[in-house]
């Protein structure tokens, strides 16, 4: 059964849609958040599990250090103070999949609080997303549910537990209420995800895959009505696994709200599921009661006090940021807003940057990823980071061209041939023979060759025609297949044709 | 000659390691004599002869092939509180719920115990979670008091002080969350440390009060509990609260504190702990013991500790408030107990259902407060504020140990009652722990030495000793000195008067 | 003065998720009322400006370092359960997401 959804155009003039988004990300430490089992992801069930992870009497949690680092590395990129004391509490509830029945997680003392993250919409404006916390807590196990239709909860005659993931490590990453989207709010959800995302990735602490569960995004969505300024009851979708269902979840939470309050219901403030097939939400769990979680200071767990210098510490840690990039691709490349989108919305601007980094001029590194390999992506169907060229390659490639090694023509060959796979640009400039010939003797040779089949060329240019120079440069290119250095050939024309 | 079970575990290990008698002898006797009085005292759930002999069997062995003993304690038998993990004996915590469970892994005491070479003979009966002032909240039946058989051995760690009393083992080891290893040895008559908190790791100590929860000795001599001390304690890196410091130095302080001389060592009495309220036999025990203490050099003050009047109120908040989070992981789906799974209950029903079935009503009681204390609406009234009466605990230890170097009170605020005098009032059951209580919020060390028999009903009493946290030793020496004079003027200690079980078993 | 209805316990047994019977209630509403009343003197105390304890040893920062250890096998992991299928605990049906 479907809900009644209201015209998209209708709701905004009625309401102001307000958003809250809470984003749940997967440590990639080595160990889980309180012992020491591989954090891994894919392994038979209940074969990554201790004592303490599986909540069995006695056992005791011990803080992973590297998780705290990364904790306090997201709050410090995403423009948070970092906490200069804090603990964990235990949240109290009853459910199968989490082993001690309360979970270790951080309540009223995050680690890191009050940042704000710039996310970038299409036609290349910013908007910020103020930030409210990022808080460490721990992973539960995954059901199994058996009997009924398709795994599915409703009408299973038992379940099967897996408690593998059961303490993986969690960064949970809440927004403060974000007003003003308007009709953007969709895009805006999701240009956050995907904002948040990136800066993950640069900062190297997750595998921020939606599709695996590593990340996972939980949509508040409100509606308040125009000319009031008390938020609408709000309700939280889960199951958002990817960012088009992010933009869809939202939209969709809009006009169902829309539809329901316009007949004069009630929103209920509930958990919902996003169906991706359909993409619309449908009611979970109704709370009788508000939730009392009896929330208390975890006593098995000593506070945390990070120093100044420790916090000064990780700031230096931090990679360039894709903003931090983005800003420094306009100044030091100098490029306008429109090619510094275009450049992200390919998916080259990293690309580009690590080329740099590795050695390339700007202008080359920029030309290659969106002309050649552009190309080549799309002729494959592949994204561009998936090429099978490093930055470092294709750096080096560039470097050979600048040497006057390679000629452009001699260096797209290379690149193909790394793109095959056949190996390293300088194994294949060997193999096939593809360096530029510089050899003088060899040259000269083949200069006189040409001069000698185009004797009226060679007078034209004895006769100060120098420009005519360029048809016997042409036919020694073409009886070397290419591989002259062009500038050495045309000083050799020169020089034979005056003697 | 002495029998080899009236022997102290230093003499026993003394013997052993000097290959006068072997472990397995000592293990034996010490299995006879369990066989012949445990019927009537019931202070083991769980014994594992063979076990035994063969970790008595592998001391011996290493003493003949000439290798040191592991420990000072190597071959000597021992007595582990049900709460502790073993992975060669079920763990059931004296509850339902774990009846016949047996743990994938060992605790680190455990662990510490079989590497030190200690022979873990068996587990004993507890307050089912270590709730509990008499052992008679154990699924399995009460322990009784081997000084009156229709007492009850204090609690929760009443089989552990009732075997150690009743020479069924030398040493044992229990857990002190508010008094439960103190108590029980005030009223056994034997020697009982809660070390500092965080002295002894709590990896695999099965948790009722997180942050109060201790490790710690029972013995029947203070130099044979430094020595297991000393044996269980030091930093562990699977406990988050456990100290990264050496152990402080108990046994030479128990060896110090035997010479008898206390001139110059200040201990506070502690006067809210020796008005109204105390059997007059203990308050006159009480007095005598001072006065020893004075007569070996002590300076005695009065110190008041103003703060500890709420420390039984915030106890009873702040311990419900933690088990109840702590045994919320007993619902029967991944061990223990599971009752009403027909197929068509959901996992919700079955877990209320279990947990009913297995939950004895002391703890159903303290799940309820505890629960009531941490909701939304009366965090702040009870458990917020109970947080900051310890605070002030805290501070008045801090005030006390500034002026004097330890606190002494009695252990409890009357000798052994009878079994089943108090199961139906909680309240009154709580009073037993009034004395012990403040150590545990404050996370301090103290420990219970005997100090002879009440003049009004003949059974024992106990001195208390509170020392500051990672003071444990001060805590020995004065204990020390005080059993060495109490010995001198009484004949003997008093535990060897303890009546004949063998006698009295029915 | 706290007074605790049978009611209220009723919602803590179901919050604690303990199927207590009839008779229970009865027997824990006055219990509790009596703990309760008693307990409550940590209100007495004037404590306004005291900062809680929640721990009472003085420790900060224990970390672990971010190397595994051997955990269990899955036998051991299973070993305690009432029922297991393909490497899994079985439980009864699981009512809703939480
Ligand atoms: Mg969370
Ligand atoms: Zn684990």
């Amino acid at each position: 059964m479907t809900a009644a959804l209201m015209d998209y155009d209708e709701v905004l003039e009625r309401f102001e849609p307000v958003l809250g988004l809470e984003v749940h990300v997967e440590l990639s430490t080595a160990t889980k958040m309180f012992c020491g089992c591989a954090n891994v992801f894919g392994t038979p069930p209940n074969t990554q599990v201790c004592p303490t992870c599986l909540g069995l009497p006695g056992a005791l949690p011990v803080l992973n250090g590297v998780a705290v680092e990364s904790a306090m590395r997201i709050g410090l990129a995403l423009n948070c103070s970092i906490a200069p004391w804090c603990r964990f509490a235990r949240k109290n509830y009853f459910y199968p999949d989490m082993p001690k029945n309360f979970q270790t997680s951080q309540y009223d003392e995050p680690i890191a609080v009050n940042g704000s993250l710039a996310v970038e919409l299409s036609g290349g404006s910013l908007f910020t997303v103020e930030i409210e916390r990022a808080h460490m807590e721990e992973d539960t196990g995954k059901s199994l549910h058996v009997g009924g239709s398709d795994g599915r909860i409703h009408g299973a005659s038992h379940s099967l537990l897996d408690y593998n993931r059961a303490g993986v490590p969690l960064i949970e990453v809440v927004t403060k209420p974000i007003e003003g989207a308007e009709a953007r709010a969709p895009e805006i959800a999701r240009a956050y995800v995907t904002a948040l995302r990136d800066l993950l990735r640069a900062l190297n602490v997750s595998d921020v895959r939606m599709d695996q569960g590593s990340m996972r995004c939980d949509a508040n969505v409100s509606l308040m009505p125009r000319g009031s300024s008390t938020f609408g009851t709000r309700t939280e979708t889960k199951n958002v696994n990817s960012l088009r269902s992010v933009e869809r979840a939202v939209r969709y939470e809009m006009c169902r709200q829309g539809a329901v309050l316009a007949s004069g219901g009630r929103i209920v403030q509930e958990t919902r599921h996003f169906d991706e097939a359909t993409a619309s939400t449908s009611a979970g769990r109704r709370k009788e009661t508000s939730e009392d979680y009896r929330y208390f200071p975890e006593p098995d767990l000593v506070p945390i006090a990070p120093s100044d210098d420790w916090v000064a510490r990780l700031r230096t840690t931090l990679p360039e940021l894709p903003w931090q990039r983005r800003a420094r691709a306009k100044t030091e490349w100098g490029l306008s807003d429109l090619e510094l989108r275009d450049l992200v919305n390919a998916g080259a601007l990293d690309l580009i940057a690590a080329t740099v980094d590795a050695g390339a001029p700007a202008a080359e590194a920029r030309s290659w990823w969106v002309s050649y390999l552009s190309q080549q992506a799309n002729s494959r169907g592949v994204e561009l980071a998936d090429l099978p060229i490093t930055p470092a390659q294709l750096a080096r490639v560039i470097a050979l061209v600048a040497e006057g090694a390679l000629t452009n023509n001699l260096a797209r060959q290379v690149v193909d041939g790394v793109l095959a796979k056949e190996g390293e640009p300088d194994e294949i400039v060997a193999a096939h023979g593809l360096a530029v010939v510089s050899d003088d003797a060899a040259l000269t040779a083949a200069v006189e060759q040409a001069l000698a089949a185009a004797p009226d060329v060679a007078e034209k240019i004895r006769g100060g025609k120098v420009a005519a120079a360029g048809a016997i440069v042409g036919a020694v290119m073409k009886a070397t297949g290419g591989q002259a250095n062009a500038q050495r050939v045309r000083e050799l024309v020169l020089a034979l044709v005056s003697a | 000659m002495t029998r080899l079970t009236r022997c102290s575990a230093a003499e026993l290990a003394a013997r052993i390691h000097a290959q006068d008698i072997t472990a397995v002898e000592v293990t034996r006797t010490h299995l006879d004599r369990i066989a012949a009085v445990d019927p009537a005292l019931h202070a083991f759930l769980h014994l594992d002869g063979p076990a035994a002999l063969a970790a008595a069997a592998a001391v011996d062995d290493g003493l003949r092939r000439g290798d040191p003993p592991a420990s000072p304690l190597a071959g000597v038998p021992l007595a582990l509180k049900d709460v502790f993990t073993t992975v060669d004996m079920p763990t059931t915590c004296g509850s339902r719920m774990l009846q016949g469970w047996w743990p994938p892994y060992d605790a680190t005491v455990t662990r510490k115990l079989r590497a030190a070479g200690v022979v873990i003979v068996g587990k004993t009966n507890m307050d089912e979670f270590a709730m509990g002032s008499s052992t008679e909240n154990s699924a399995y039946g009460p322990t009784r008091n081997p000084w009156d058989l229709d007492r009850v051995p204090g609690g929760s760690g009443g089989g552990s002080a009732a075997a150690v009393a009743a020479f069924e083992v030398p040493l044992a080891i229990g857990t002190d969350t508010g008094g439960s290893i103190r108590q029980p040895s005030a009223v056994t008559g034997t020697v009982g440390v809660k070390p500092t908190y965080g002295g002894v790791s709590r990896y695999g100590l099965v948790a009722f009060s997180s942050s109060l929860d201790q490790g710690g000795p029972v013995a029947r001599t203070v130099l044979d509990a430094a020595l297991l001390h000393e044996v269980i304690g030091g930093y562990d890196p699977l406990d988050s609260t456990s100290i990264d410091a050496p152990v402080p130095p108990v046994v030479q302080a128990a060896r110090a504190g035997a010479t008898g001389d206390l001139t110059g060592i200040r201990v506070g009495v502690v006067s809210q702990f020796r008005g109204d309220g105390y059997q007059p036999g203990v308050r006159r025990a009480f007095e005598v013991a001072v006065s020893r203490l004075r007569e070996l050099g002590a300076d005695i003050v009065e110190v008041s500790c103003p703060s500890f009047d709420h420390a039984l109120p915030a106890y009873y908040l702040i311990a419900p408030s933690e088990c109840s989070s702590n045994l919320a992981r007993f619902d029967g789906m991944r061990y223990g107990l599971r009752v009403g799974d027909d197929g068509g209950r959901s996992a919700e029903e079955v877990m209320s259902l279990t947990r009913e079935a297995g939950f004895g009503p002391e703890v159903k009681r303290r799940i309820m407060l505890g629960t009531y204390a941490l909701s939304a609406g009366y965090y702040d009234a009870y458990y917020g504020q109970a947080q900051k009466v310890r605070t002030l605990i805290i501070r008045d230890f801090a005030a006390a140990f500034d002026q004097v170097d330890v606190l002494v009170s009695p252990t409890t605020p009357t000798t052994a009652f009878r079994i089943g005098e108090r199961v139906d009032d909680p309240m009154a059951m709580y009073l037993s722990d009034l004395c012990t209580i403040p150590a545990n919020l404050a996370g301090n060390a103290a420990l219970s030495v005997p100090a002879g028999l009440s003049d009004d009903d003949g059974l024992p009493v106990g001195l208390q000793v509170m020392a500051p946290a990672l003071a444990d030793d001060r805590a020995y020496r004065v204990a020390a000195a005080y059993e060495a004079a109490r010995d001198d003027a009484d004949g003997g200690p008093l535990v060897q008067r303890v009546p004949d079980l063998e006698v009295a078993a029915r | 003065m706290p007074t605790i209805s049978r009611d209220e316990v009723a919602h803590l047994a179901r919050l604690a998720r303990l199927a207590v019977t009839e008779e229970e209630l009865d027997l824990f509403a006055g219990q509790l009322e009596v703990i309760l009343t008693s307990v409550a003197r940590v209100g007495e105390v004037a404590a306004a400006d005291i900062p809680p304890t929640s721990h009472a040893v003085g420790l900060t920062d224990v970390f672990r370092a971010d190397v595994p250890r051997p955990g269990l096998t899955q036998q051991q992991a299973l070993s305690g359960a009432y029922a297991t299928e393909d490497g899994r605990f079985r439980v009864p049906r699981i009512l809703d997401e939480s």
